[in-house]
């Protein structure tokens, strides 16, 4: 027999063992196998010189929920672990995480580059409600990859981007984009609420910050809302004098320089401290439990979701009610082979489709499906649907919804982790009356 | 802060709080291949109560500048310059892993200056794993993920980090693959291989001496941080439970109680 010599391997957990446990260690509370729901506001000091060194951040603990708290730090480490992050913190909705993010890295006077395919709240966080704080912003089709190296001025503190743009499925090229902002000296920060870490790790693809509505697929069954962004660790803020909130010294702190002091953590250290103790959108205890139950079976739906949203997208492409269909697993969709090397794991679950008729009939569909939920949310176990230029999107104009990719006849689906055949039969209905929606329709 | 020594730039943190002479001075030495980040929470706490307390880069890491030094010996001579470089006469060190042979060689060799040695996670000798010196050597970023899996302890993989959210394999992981593997934690295990001098500079100490050693450690096992210590006279040990070798971000309170106590006590700070 020839002896072998074994291979050193590291033996750190991987992603379904830390979707389970990471963050979390039993014998430091009570034994308790599943993680408590610490429900209270504050914590008690052991003395005056603890107290002190808590609010100096000389060391680690927790003073008042507002700021931490330990069921929602559990959530926090366990996203940090699955997304490849040095460190995290989670805010009461997307939303929040993304204003967060935001009012951590800009002052009044700077200015961001986004791409224009995003959810309709955040095109209009970027459009009208930033500009009062003094942060403005240029906006970029997210397939134009020259294009945010062009909008780039001398005070853009950071280029912003969903990865699967809402509602329309394009894909920002991830890793140039990161290359056009690291050369600027600029952070990337990207929302992959679509894809959760199971389907792609944007850290690796040279994302700075990765920010996830976890209301979405990280929580899974509807029930909580949640945000969160991530650090990855590797941007360097001291490279140049574009971050002076992060380099210099901060009277908040008694002079502290979150770069110097905290390095790889420093972006969320600043965000907890300064953006949770001023702005507070807080998660609660209950809320980051419910998201905790959720990333728990993360892998395994997210399995299903992207198995029927493959059955969903051939079911829509050969249906004559159909007039387009736009997923990234379609061999024609423009970032077909950008999906597959961003998205190895699956290509998500949303679907955007043309219902023939349109916006008639995308009215008729969505009133008469009965499996399906109308409601303006994506990414439960349960399958969505909504009509984008008359909800989510209602809010932007004519112009507006043209340059975000955005038509009268598109259906957002996101398709649940229902049986298959029972999802189809309920479309057959919808299309049915889309074809007549006058005898049909319910309104 | 910046200063320079052998006409190189060094970084060192402060806690928090400007340098300042009339103050004792605490050295903080990293680990192999780390940085002064591993220390943040203990230096803020020292930097708050009366000492100046310095997270040193080593040369080539971190935010220091220059080539990493390629002997235990020769960091323990630029620990000394350090403390003259800041206008000190006298410092009480603290040191990790690699930092502990890099501080008992320097205590050994400078009686005179050094008042207190704090030792985490330290032996009298650190051997490398033929294979894992190799990766670092070769620029391999799998040496450090092998050494952040030995590094942190059973409960340490788990995480439940001190500070909300923060994340501690992925955040020294970052840590260490900040700069050139090769050119420092390459350099690093090279010079933790190659020194044999730990027992007898141990033998020469005379300031009060804590080592803080950690049950599942793996990488400087109990037995080989008692044996370091047995060697030091009257020197202190603390054990940890249920902790590995990053003991410091693993069980961060539990070694500062311990440190401010020693140190306090040994070495009291500028009353206010």
């Amino acid at each position: 027999m020839t002896d072998k010599k074994k291979e050193l391997k590291p033996n750190t957990y991987k992603f379904d063992t830390l979707s389970l446990h990471a963050g979390y260690q039993p014998h430091k509370n009570a034994g308790s196998r599943q993680v408590p729901i610490y429900q209270t506001t504050s914590y008690l000091f052991d003395d005056v010189d603890h107290a002190a060194a808590l609010f100096n951040l000389e060391r680690g603990g927790h003073i008042y929920s507002r700021i931490s708290n330990p069921t929602v730090g559990v959530l926090e480490e366990r996203v940090a672990s699955l997304e490849g992050g040095t460190a995290a913190l989670a805010t009461s909705s997307g939303m929040s995480a993304i204003f967060l993010t935001v009012m951590t890295l800009c002052e009044a006077g700077d200015h961001l580059v986004v791409s224009s395919q995003l959810y309709g709240g955040t095109v209009n966080l970027f459009r009208l409600t930033l500009p009062k704080f003094g942060i403005k912003c240029t906006f970029v089709k997210p397939r134009d990859t020259e294009g945010f190296k062009k909008a780039i001025q001398k005070n853009t503190k950071g280029i912003f981007g969903e990865l699967v743009g809402n509602p329309g499925n394009e894909i920002m090229n991830m890793p140039e984009i990161a290359k056009i902002a690291h050369d600027a000296g600029i952070p990337l920060m990207v929302d992959a609420t679509y894809q959760t870490p199971y389907l792609c790790k944007p850290f690796e693809h040279g994302a700075d910050i990765v920010i996830h509505s976890l209301t979405k697929w990280m929580a899974g069954h509807g029930s909580s809302m949640a945000g969160i962004l991530v650090e990855g660790g590797k941007f360097d803020w001291m490279q140049n004098d574009k971050f002076p909130t992060m380099t210099k010294p901060y009277e908040g702190y008694h002079g502290l320089s979150f770069a110097e002091e905290f390095g790889p953590t420093a972006f969320t250290m600043k965000a907890r401290a300064e953006g949770m103790r001023d702005f507070g959108p807080c998660l609660s205890p209950q809320n980051a439990w419910n998201v905790l139950q959720g990333i728990e079976t993360l892998s395994v739906r997210m399995k299903k979701h992207c198995s029927n949203a493959e059955e969903m997208v051939k079911y829509l492409s050969n249906h004559e009610s159909v007039a387009w269909v736009s997923h990234p697993s379609v061999p024609d969709h423009p970032d077909h082979e950008l999906a597959k090397k961003l998205l190895p794991n699956g290509r998500g679950s949303m679907i955007a489709f043309g219902i023939k008729g349109g916006k008639d009939a995308g009215v008729a569909f969505i009133n008469n499906v009965k499996l399906a939920s109308h409601l303006a949310n994506v990414g439960d176990t349960r399958t969505l649907v909504i009509h984008p230029a008359s909800g989510t999107h209602s809010q932007m104009d004519e112009a507006t919804l043209k340059f975000a990719g955005l038509s009268h006849d598109m259906i957002r689906l996101s398709v649940g982790i229902e049986d298959i055949d029972d999802i189809k039969n309920d479309f057959e209905i919808g299309f049915r009356a889309a074809r007549k929606p006058r005898l049909v329709s319910n309104q | 802060m910046k200063f320079k020594v052998n006409n190189h730039e060094v970084f060192a943190s402060t806690g928090g709080r400007p340098f300042d002479k009339k103050k004792p001075l605490i050295i903080f030495v990293h680990g192999s291949g780390l940085t002064h980040m591993t220390w943040v929470l203990q230096t803020r706490y020292f930097a708050f109560h009366g000492y100046n307390a310095l997270a040193i880069d080593l040369p080539g890491h971190g935010l220091s500048s220059g080539d990493s030094l390629k002997s235990i010996e020769q960091m323990a001579d630029w620990v000394n310059d350090v403390i003259d470089a800041v206008g000190h006469k006298e410092a009480s060190l603290v040191g990790h892993s690699q930092g502990c042979l890099v501080t008992v060689e320097c205590t050994s060799r400078y009686p005179d200056k050094i008042k207190t040695l704090s030792l985490m996670g330290g032996a009298g000798a650190i051997p490398m794993n033929p294979e894992l010196l190799s990766l670092a050597e070769n620029n391999d970023p799998k040496a450090v993920d092998l050494m952040m899996d030995w590094a942190h302890g059973p409960a340490g993989h788990f995480g439940g980090h001190p500070v909300p959210g923060l994340y501690h394999i992925n955040t020294g992981t970052m840590l260490a693959k900040s700069r050139t593997i090769q050119n420092t934690l390459g350099v690093d295990f090279r010079a933790c291989d190659n020194y044999k001098n730990g027992f007898e500079a141990a033998k020469k100490i005379k300031c009060p001496t804590l080592s803080i050693l950690a049950t599942d450690d793996k990488m400087c096992p109990v037995k080989e941080g008692k044996k370091l210590a047995s060697l030091i006279d009257g020197s202190q040990v603390d054990i940890i439970d249920n902790c590995g070798h990053m003991m410091l971000l693993e069980e961060a309170d539990r070694v500062l109680t311990v440190l401010k106590k020693f140190i306090t006590t040994n070495y009291p700070p500028l009353s206010s």
